[in-house]
């Protein structure tokens, strides 16, 4: 059964972001203010989890397939274009301003906390809003096949 | 103040890792909170979207499990008043649609598979945030 395995897949990923503190945004805004109250803590979060997911995806990436799908959905454009680089300008911004990211909001929501849960609302309001747009633009869900090499 | 956390930031760092290399071995996807989020609300794919559940459900499990190991629920402090947050929230919506993903999709699982395309956009969104808390915190002083 894949869903509970999953299930805890995404446990480890928020007991992950919750330990390092990505869920905490008086801790990620001060990693970004170099020249202020400064917490370089979130470089060792993406410093331990690059190192891991490099070496990770290394080895299962060789595989002919993963376990319960057919196939791999690993994005194979290497185009950089204006939606990609626009798109993470205006996310920065908008990081920068609230403190949180997806990734750092979503386990936030188990504490039940209102701020997340205003900020969540906010981000699905936005996801929704930036879907209203010409087809082009839109978010494309990578459905590129990963031919085994 | 938030104190310097170098081993819990770590620890913290390897599970997302670990996460993010599990998603792929089981269902050969990116740990992208973006596309998952994404996905489950907005475009539900046919017959795909229970695994997506399963997984949104173990990531908001996560503060609960931390909270039954350590005794305290961890805290989140939010120096940032509400309208920041509902402005921050819509920005970063529309930035991560168009952008195709953030931290965990592109700064983690893009940048550890050497995506051009991810080290972009991270270079790009880190700057930004760093930027723009410079710029609240020490032009506008908020």
């Amino acid at each position: 059964m894949q869903n509970p395995a999953i299930y805890l897949i995404g446990l480890v990923f928020g007991v992950g972001i919750t330990v390092s503190g990505m869920a905490n945004p008086a801790k990620v805004l001060n990693f970004f203010d170099v020249f202020g109250t400064w917490d370089p803590s979130l470089a060792f979060v993406m410093g331990g989890a690059l190192v891991t997911a490099f070496i990770g995806y290394r080895v299962v990436l060789k595989r002919p397939a993963p376990t319960f799908d057919p196939q791999f959905y690993v994005p194979t454009s290497r185009q950089l274009d204006m939606p990609l680089i626009a798109g993470s300008v205006v996310f920065g911004i908008g990081w920068g301003i609230s403190g949180f990211c997806p990734g750092g909001a979503l386990p936030a929501l188990g504490t039940l906390n209102p701020s997340v849960v205003i900020f969540t609302a906010a981000l699905l309001a936005g996801m929704g809003l930036a879907r209203i747009v010409p087809p082009r633009l839109t978010f494309k869900f990578p459905t590129s096949k990963r031919r085994p090499t | 103040m938030t104190e310097f956390t170098p081993w819990a930031s770590l620890l913290g760092g390897f599970l997302i890792g670990a996460a993010s290399v599990l998603l792929m071995l089981l269902k050969g996807r990116v740990m992208g909170a973006t596309g998952i989020l994404g996905a489950t609300v907005f475009d539900r794919p046919k017959g795909d979207t229970a695994w997506r559940v399963a997984l949104l459900l173990g990531m908001i499990s996560g503060p609960a499990v931390v909270a039954l190991t350590t005794g305290s629920w961890p805290v989140i402090e939010v120096p940032v008043s509400t309208t920041a947050l509902v402005i921050g929230g819509l920005i970063v919506g529309v930035g991560v649609t168009f952008g195709s993903g953030c931290t965990s999709g592109h700064g983690v699982c893009g940048m550890a598979r050497l995506s051009p395309r991810s080290i972009a956009a991270t270079a790009t969104f880190m700057t930004a945030t760093f930027a723009t808390v410079f710029v609240i915190r020490h032009v506008i002083g908020g």
